[in-house]
């Protein structure tokens, strides 16, 4: 028997990984708001599925928040067809009005559906381990753990089984289209996927933070490798750390569950997007500042070289010269100056700069480069 | 009819701030709204109201005060923190914008939600009604908070007055703007800007979770009935007032309904009118113009035929049988022949024989010559 803290982290951590999985390709193929877009509306799907079963419980919950899902997509889609509105507007415009509809339907009848507006943001993670599964009368944990379990399972089995197809199609629809794959056969796969999967996650986390699941874990992961069966794995990954990370932050903070976890992935993604060692903002900024330095220690030892050739060192090699010559800033100038001087390519001499024999050889490999 | 109901309109205190409110709303996100939807960004408003949402409780949380003008003042503060992290991630990095606001929007929503349960379990006394952020309320709308948010409207709408001229160049030609000297920079950061105030204002009647549609789906209507920025912008606003005005006036009237949902419904009644009825841009008068386009595509192609049977006989007017016009033609024989010779281009023979009028061969030359022209114009281009 497990105790219901570690049920929650096992729930939320498949929640997690389900999410991520078809995030990556979410956020590869540039529809990441299509989950935005899926997990409000299916909210109206579940409140329209609820009116017909009355049971809270019920799979054809599923199927109806499944359709409506579909339904958002295929709107959306239609829209952007008529060309009267622009992809973000028509998106703009569905899923506030079937989320709308949802909400208003809820309130309404609020005597008698048991789910109110607040679950829908907040989720209900926290209040899962109640809802027990029982097979033969043995309690097998709780309800949603399994449904989630299963769906990640369809997850893994789709990607798995249409890899090489969601591959391709992801990264060109046009060689995708002329190998007979489908590709908006395969669209519509993946927004199934993404509607079921935001479906299941909806009841323990809440719309908004399926959103969370389902881009950032995937979108840290873009940032740390350029192969798609990584991503996929670094995703699940930093989805389980953020699940788990997120249930001890809300614990010690008494905070709600899911809000947490979405802080934590947004925590691990502003690290990643910082510290990335090829795609972050600290790597790249020291490759820019590396290579205008090394831009400018270059044009420097060049500009020396030639004056040796033409004997005019005297007139030529001054240390305020390049200012002029060359049109740059005086600081920018004495940097170049100060870090040439440092990696030991020029020496100074009163005021006149010398080339080192290093730095001849580095100034006469940059002219045979050119 | 029973008019205590317009009665009730003008002597109940509370409806009267909650009309003003929702009017006030309605114009100051229908005209921002028209420059978000015409400059691509209509998700940047949705990004941006939810990420106010932990601009709201911070404030709530230092200053323990729930006076109107400070927590509007942390909710754009979050606002816009999270529009400058999506310019910076979208920029330095190789996620792309979707991703970003997708980002922006759950991490800073979560953690808004996150603060919004911590306040709820706080002891203090005064706790209550940060939620209504969330989905709006307009009914708990105070005379204070009216004031606040037609101080702030004001602010927008000189602003956006002073720089008209500034922000149609950067909306239509950000390029040109560029080329011609003006900080587009600059710009984009005060529209932004202005953008977040205008969400800020809606926050308390509409709510982080639908403000975004307040912002886009008035401009989006008001896009299929003109091509003109300042009437899109006239219209934006009074759909936007109109929708706000009707759905705030529902949901105060009607138990249980919230605000910011009837909003969107009602609003988004008007895009759907708009989509379809539209003069000109509208799918109805699409589709009549394609029936138009059909209707002449079939005429003049007959027209032809006829010309080409007549050819074949010394007699241009020698009629020939509507079984072999059928083949050749494009469908509809019946209804094309009829039409034509309703036109005077065309008359019909005994046992269902069909020939051309003077006027129809006329016609039909005319338009074989124009034909040709065309195709020499483009063969010599």
């Amino acid at each position: 028997m497990i105790s219901p803290q570690v049920e929650i982290m096992i729930l939320a951590s498949l929640t997690a990984v389900a999410c991520a999985l078809p995030g990556v390709f979410l956020v590869l193929r540039r529809v990441a708001l299509m989950s935005d877009a899926i997990s409000h509306a299916i909210l109206l799907g579940i409140v329209l599925a609820f009116f017909v079963t009355k049971n809270l419980s019920s799979p054809l919950l599923i199927v109806g928040a499944t359709i409506t899902g579909l339904l958002t997509v295929t709107l959306t889609e239609l829209i952007i067809k008529t060309r009267k509105l622009k992809k973000d507007a028509a998106i703009g415009i569905v899923f506030p009005l079937l989320f709308s509809i949802g909400v208003i339907l809820i309130n309404q009848f609020a005597n008698t559906v048991h789910i109110d507006a607040d679950c829908v943001l907040f989720g209900e993670i926290a209040f899962t381990p109640f809802n027990r599964l029982i097979v033969g009368g043995v309690d097998i944990g709780p309800q949603s753990m399994w449904i989630m379990a299963g769906i990640l399972a369809l997850n893994i089995i789709f990607i798995s089984l249409f890899y090489k197809e969601l591959k391709i199609a992801t990264f060109d629809v046009g060689l995708a289209a002329s190998l007979g794959l489908f590709p908006a056969v395969i669209h519509y796969g993946l927004m199934t996927l993404v509607s079921i999967t935001a479906v299941g996650a909806f009841e323990s986390v809440g719309s908004i933070l399926v959103v969370a699941l389902m881009i950032v874990p995937p979108s840290s992961a873009y940032l740390l490798t350029n192969r798609l069966s990584h991503m996929l794995f670094i995703s699940a990954g930093l989805g389980v750390i953020s699940a788990i990370g997120g249930y001890f932050t809300a614990q010690i903070f008494d905070a709600n569950i899911a809000g947490s976890m979405a802080t934590v992935s947004g925590v691990i993604f502003f690290i990643i997007l910082i510290f990335a060692p090829e795609n972050g903002l600290l790597a790249k900024f020291i490759v820019k500042k590396w290579t205008r330095w090394d831009f400018g220690a270059s044009t420097l030892s060049v500009h020396l070289l030639q004056a040796e050739w033409s004997h005019a060192e005297a007139t030529e090699l001054i240390t305020g010269h390049m200012e002029d010559h060359m049109s740059w800033s005086k600081q920018y100038t004495s940097e170049v100056i100060a870090q040439s001087i440092q990696e030991g390519l020029i020496k100074k001499q009163g005021d006149k700069l010398m080339l080192t024999s290093y730095g001849r050889e580095k100034a006469k490999n940059s002219i045979s480069k050119g | 009819m029973n008019f205590s109901f317009i009665h009730q309109i003008f002597s109940d205190y509370t409806l009267q701030v909650v009309l003003l409110g929702s009017l006030t709303i309605g114009i100051s996100a229908g005209s921002l709204g028209a420059f978000a939807v015409l400059r691509k960004q209509s998700l940047l408003g949705d990004a941006i109201s939810h990420a106010t949402l932990p601009g709201v409780c911070l404030a709530f949380i230092i200053t323990q005060s729930k006076a109107p003008l400070i927590l509007l003042i942390g909710a754009g503060i979050a606002g816009w923190i999270g529009t400058l992290l999506v310019m910076l991630i979208t920029h330095h990095s190789r996620i792309k914008k979707d991703a970003a606001l997708g980002i922006i929007l759950s991490v800073f929503f979560g953690f808004g939600l996150m603060l919004l349960t911590m306040i709820q379990r706080l002891p203090s006394a005064s706790k209550a009604g940060l939620d209504k952020f969330l989905f709006g309320n307009a009914a708990t709308l105070l005379k204070e908070d009216l004031h606040t948010m037609m101080i702030l409207s004001a602010i927008v709408f000189v602003v956006l007055f002073l720089l008209w001229k500034e922000f149609k160049i950067i909306v239509f030609d950000k390029d040109f703007a560029q080329s011609i000297g003006y900080r587009i920079n600059w710009l984009d950061i005060i529209l932004t800007t202005l953008i977040v105030v205008t969400i800020v204002i809606g926050l308390q009647t509409v709510g982080v979770v639908l403000m975004s549609a307040m912002l886009v789906a008035p401009a989006a209507a008001a896009r299929q009935w003109t091509d003109k920025l300042s009437i899109m912008v006239l219209l934006s606003a009074t759909f936007g007032a109109l929708s706000g005005m009707a759905g705030a006036l529902t949901s105060s009237l009607i138990p249980n309904l919230p605000t910011g949902p009837t909003i969107v419904v009602f609003v988004s009644l008007i895009v759907m009118f708009s989509l379809f009825l539209a003069p000109n841009r509208g799918i109805l008068s699409d589709y009549v113009r394609m029936q138009k386009h059909r209707k002449n595509i079939r005429l003049t192609s007959m027209l032809k035929n006829l010309m080409l049977f007549s050819e074949i006989n010394t007699d241009p007017f020698h009629p020939h049988d509507i079984a072999a016009l059928d083949a050749i033609g494009r469908g509809a024989i019946n209804k094309t022949m009829m039409e034509l010779s309703k036109k005077g281009m065309a008359q019909q023979f005994a046992d269902r024989r069909w020939a051309l009028t003077p006027e129809g061969l006329r016609m039909a030359k005319r338009l074989t010559r124009e034909f040709e022209d065309k195709i020499y114009d483009q063969s010599t281009s």
